[in-house]
């Protein structure tokens, strides 16, 4: 029993699926941008001297790490809306990814703050930098250029999670990749297809990673 | 004689159960070139680190200027100062550290120029000037756009000292500066030393290497158990140590 391929449907429904790569693509940016922004934040946190910020940053990264994706995206578009906060399926799914990522990289920020030579801050606070500067000016980007290849397999990692908004039916690749599925019956030539789109753009986000890796590389 | 620049009085620290300095009393006028030596322990490098408040006392005072460095009393209770007035205090001094800490993602250039740009708020083009001038003094001008990766041992720590000293500080602190240099790199960091204390630089040096603190020091401070055990002009110090304690750590770091 033979199955021949014909992609002739996928074909045809192409410019779905980039369109729903597309979107796949903006909800990554801004889930990890927010999640970038959430996890210095906590990463500090996680790291700073007094108790009292350490404690709610260890916490948040404990509740949201430890959520399945789908259960918080579930939540976001089910629940919040019953607490009164009624927000569309884009941005509710863009929340709870944010909030998961927030935690994904608050734990490899916080592993490249402790690989900061501790020598460095008090070069900083001897020439008279105050704290901020110090965080800002030296900690931040020598923390930021270490935690680039982590950096780089988070951040895939998180861009394929977007497919689990299919669930609560935002139009992005793998929803888009199920619904054309769906309409044409042809399974294999679909999700051979949506594999290549993915594997395609999270190949072409490593090796811009890899390309700003080797710029900012402290060798230099 | 002139008001002295730095004052410590009776000045106590200890980490955790430890009482690292018991009382440390040490007035230095501008001009003097101090070396302080003494076994691993004995608290020299803590009492450096409390003049420029990288480390909190708990007792006795430092005084630069007449100006109480990192604590205010008020209603006789005894507060560290607001974190902006402590980095402007620390400014007064300048520090090169055992490790060097150059920003490694900076250039030499770079790592001169960042105090200068964002502690004394000059332009940049006045930074980048004034941060020339150090490197050509300490003769790593043509090594300025290099990244600390890239240079030795002792251009590192000769970027870190003109780092320090383009701060125009009232006093430098040298925390065991030549330690982790190979043997070979120590003279040319002493040099660099050497020429600033001709210039006129107050310095406190602490130092392993006795010959060095023999030949530039004005005065020697021995440090023995976290007090200060003896302390004097090094001709006299070095040639009859009036301590057992001090003869026997000269004959142990065979100073001949």
């Amino acid at each position: 029993m033979g199955y021949t391929l014909n992609f002739s449907a996928v074909w045809r429904s192409f410019d779905d699926l980039l369109f729903g790569l597309g979107l796949s693509l903006l909800l990554a940016v801004l889930s990890i941008g927010i999640g970038c922004l959430i996890g210095l934040v906590l990463a500090f946190g996680q790291t700073a001297r007094q108790p009292l910020l350490r404690a709610p940053a260890g916490l948040y990264v404990t509740v949201f790490r430890n959520t399945p994706l789908l259960v918080l995206v579930l939540i976001s578009f089910f629940t919040l809306p019953q607490l009164g906060l009624r927000l569309s399926k884009t941005n509710s799914f863009v929340l709870a990814l944010s909030l998961y990522s927030g935690a994904y990289l608050a734990e490899v920020f916080r592993g490249g703050l402790l690989g900061v030579p501790k020598g460095l801050r008090e070069a900083g606070l001897a020439i008279g930098l105050t704290e901020g500067q110090i965080r800002r000016r030296i900690i931040l980007p020598i923390m930021l250029r270490a935690v680039l290849p982590a950096l780089g397999s988070t951040f895939i990692g998180l861009f394929k999670d977007t497919s689990l908004a299919a669930a609560i039916a935002v139009p992005e690749l793998t929803f888009e990749a199920r619904k054309i599925n769906v309409e044409s019956f042809r399974v294999v030539e679909t999700w051979l297809v949506a594999s290549a789109l993915y594997v395609g753009t999270c190949s072409i986000l490593a090796a811009l990673l890899r390309r700003v890796e080797a710029r900012l590389s402290l060798a230099g | 004689m002139s008001a002295p620049l730095l004052e410590i009085r009776d000045l106590h620290k200890s980490f955790g159960s430890v009482e690292v300095l018991k009382g440390v009393d040490c007035t230095v006028q501008a001009g003097e070139v101090i070396s302080i030596i003494g076994s691993s322990g004995s608290g020299k490098t803590t009492m450096l680190r409390c003049v420029n408040m990288l480390e909190d006392f708990e007792g006795g005072s430092i005084r630069i200027d007449g100006e109480e460095i990192g604590y205010l009393t008020d209603g006789g209770r005894r507060r560290r100062k607001p974190e902006r007035e402590i980095a402007r205090q620390r400014a007064l001094t300048g520090m090169a550290f055992q490790q060097f800490n150059l920003f490694p993602h900076m250039t030499a250039l770079e790592n001169v120029m960042l105090g200068l740009t964002l502690v004394k708020k000059m332009p940049a083009d006045a930074a980048r000037a004034t941060a020339e001038g150090w490197l050509d003094r300490v003769g790593l001008l043509n090594r300025k756009d290099h990244r600390p990766s890239k240079l030795s041992g002792g251009q590192l720590q000769r970027v870190a000292i003109a780092r320090a000293i383009a701060m125009s500080p009232r006093l430098m602190l040298f925390d065991e500066v030549t330690s982790a240099l190979d043997p070979e790199l120590v003279a040319e960091v002493l040099q660099v030393i050497t020429d600033l204390a001709r210039d006129g630089m107050t310095m406190l040096i602490v130092t392993h290497e006795m010959r060095f603190a023999f030949d530039v020091s004005n005065r020697v401070i021995f440090m023995n158990q976290g007090r200060i055990g003896e302390e004097g002009d090094p001709k006299t110090m070095f040639a009859n140590p009036s301590t057992e304690r001090l003869a026997e750590f000269l004959k142990n770091s065979r100073f001949s």
